[in-house]
């Protein structure tokens, strides 16, 4: 019986907000909120996992991965359709060794770490602004959440008219998508700030920049972050759809080129690529809320 | 110069006359007066949406009030219902919200936290007290600024009934200890009579009736005199107590 209960505890404990940005949804509740409340929170650190856990956890993928190794071998896996993973381990290899990987990859990440920058800090420091005064949001609000109603992909054609194709179109499509989603998150953490906690601050001498230094962006933090984590994913799918029209260099370039050439074990190594930059994405929010919200691990209330 | 000292400490740290607030047309508070003297511990008694609270958020800084005369000292600090803490910033930066954290700030937080029970607890974050500690952590950023008026707003309201018992109990030495003038808000007839001087009766807007309390510290329920007391403060709240058959 002792099996059921583990099982099931182990299925209530997987993350669902990583899953839920990894979709591009805004989880309703903050980060690390919805994650699971862990025994031992006098000390502050998560319970370490039974070895037991682990294995259960590894069990699928690993079986996932085993079928593809069997099938391709016994040739269930019709290799023209779908390549063996040593043909896409040896694809991986040559595509590092004659640097052809790292040009492109190179590339796509300068593209995203531009319209990122640009999107990502226009989004925040709009919402900041629309969030703490009112002739910010007066002004800013009605017209951002119309644009925000636009799919930032249907403007890539427009862009390539304007623009040509160099990397100008690229940058703003990826940063148009940043943008929303870091705008929305910190104008409504901004804004949702308790307003209780927001009198407290005042009645024991906040004003003005220390009340928003020292209560309504450490406040906001939670939010932002969400819009951070949804900002990333989204300019990776803004990174694969711009490359994917007329661009000379990159990832997505580098999977255009392999479907004209039937080269399937490079597409599928670039699909893994795509697939480990968003895991990364993922990783690395979550040691921000750790950095940054280190209080949200802890606690007896949720 | 001594003369003028003297007075100066004889004066009433709180002064409210004739205050009248409304939103809309609901009158809140019509023609309200009160006074309170330096180290004085008033409980204000009312009903729930009576005005007690609105006229405690006048005192504070946090409402306006529309007509009368409102003199409070600017050396006043507020326990609110919940312990409102900055979730984000550690118990001891909590205490000194809003102050420059210079050494003797952050010694002035531990020696508070001390004071309230929590010592070496500076490093604990919010999240991770219980009501009455959060509760008390509000408590000592209240006092730590050595305010000359102390507002409660029903402070006591949202803790069990056991850790309100010790509460009541810390509020009331620690107020003996720092001698502020001390407005108690509350709805709960026991609590104003064993924790204050006098009580004040909230009715139709202004104070109805004033009373000394006239029991010897420390006060327990069930003194002599203590049940006819709380009857006549019940009465004047428009409730008859008696519970069961005749």
């Amino acid at each position: 019986m002792t099996t059921g209960t583990t099982t099931s505890r182990a299925l209530a404990e997987a993350s669902p907000v990583g899953a839920a940005a990894a979709a591009g949804t805004v989880p309703a509740t903050a980060p690390g909120a919805a994650g699971p409340r862990t025994g031992a929170t006098s000390s502050g650190r998560r319970k370490r996992r039974s070895p037991r856990d682990v294995l259960l956890r590894a069990s699928v993928p690993t079986a996932i991965l085993a079928l593809w190794f069997l099938g391709s071998a016994q040739g269930w896996i019709d290799e023209k359709q779908f390549p063996a993973p040593w043909q896409v381990g040896s694809a991986f290899v040559e595509l590092v060794s004659t640097g052809v990987l790292w040009e492109n990859l190179s590339v796509s990440l300068g593209r995203v770490a531009v319209g990122f920058a640009v999107g990502g800090l226009l989004g925040l420091t709009l919402g900041v602004v629309a969030g703490l005064f009112r002739l910010g949001d007066q002004l800013l609000d009605p017209t951002l959440q119309m644009l925000r109603t636009i799919p930032f992909l249907a403007i890539a054609p427009l862009l390539i008219l304007w623009f040509g194709i160099d990397e100008r179109p690229k940058i703003i499509i990826i940063a148009a998508a940043a943008l929303f989603p870091l705008y929305l998150n910190t104008h409504s953490g901004v804004r949702n700030v308790d307003r209780k906690i927001l009198e407290a601050g005042k009645v024991f001498g906040l004003r003005g920049l220390g009340l928003v230094r020292h209560v309504i962006l450490p406040e906001a933090i939670p939010s932002v972050l969400v819009g951070l984590r949804v900002s990333l994913s989204v300019s990776l799918l803004a990174l694969i759809v711009a490359e994917m029209s007329n661009a000379p260099r990159g990832i997505g370039f580098l999977m255009v080129s392999a479907q004209q050439y039937f080269q399937m074990d490079v597409l599928v190594v670039c699909v893994l690529i795509y697939a480990v930059w968003g895991l990364s994405v993922d990783l690395v929010v979550r040691l921000l809320e750790r950095v940054l919200l280190p209080y949200k691990r802890l606690g007896r209330k949720p | 110069m001594s003369a003028q000292t003297v007075q100066d400490t004889a004066a009433p740290t709180v002064v409210v006359e004739n205050v009248g607030k409304s939103y809309g047309d609901r009158t809140i508070l019509a023609d309200f007066s009160l006074t309170l003297r330096p180290g004085e511990f008033v409980a204000l008694l009312g009903a729930s949406g009576s005005g007690k609270t609105t006229l405690l958020r006048i005192l504070a800084g946090l409402e306006e009030h529309d007509s009368g005369t409102v003199e409070a000292p600017a050396e006043r600090t507020v326990v609110f219902q919940e312990p409102r803490l900055v979730a984000s910033k550690r118990v001891g930066s909590n205490v000194i919200l809003g102050q420059r954290s210079t050494r003797d700030r952050r010694a002035a937080a531990s020696a508070a936290l001390a004071e309230v029970g929590l010592g070496g607890r500076e490093a604990a974050w919010p999240t991770t007290l219980s009501g009455g500690e959060a509760q008390r952590v509000a408590l000592a950023r209240a006092l730590v600024r050595n305010p000359r008026l102390l507002l409660l707003d029903e402070p006591f309201a949202a803790l069990d009934a056991l850790t309100r018992i010790k509460m009541q109990a810390l509020v009331t030495e620690l107020c003996h200890e720092h001698r502020p003038a001390v407005l108690l808000v509350t709805h709960d007839v026991d609590e104003a009579i064993l924790l204050a001087d006098r009580v004040a009766v909230l009715q139709d807007g202004k104070v109805g009736v004033e009373l000394e309390v006239p029991f010897d510290r420390p006060r327990r329920r069930g003194v002599p005199g203590f049940g006819d007391f709380r009857r006549r403060l019940l009465l004047e709240l428009g409730v008859e107590e008696a519970i069961g058959a005749a």
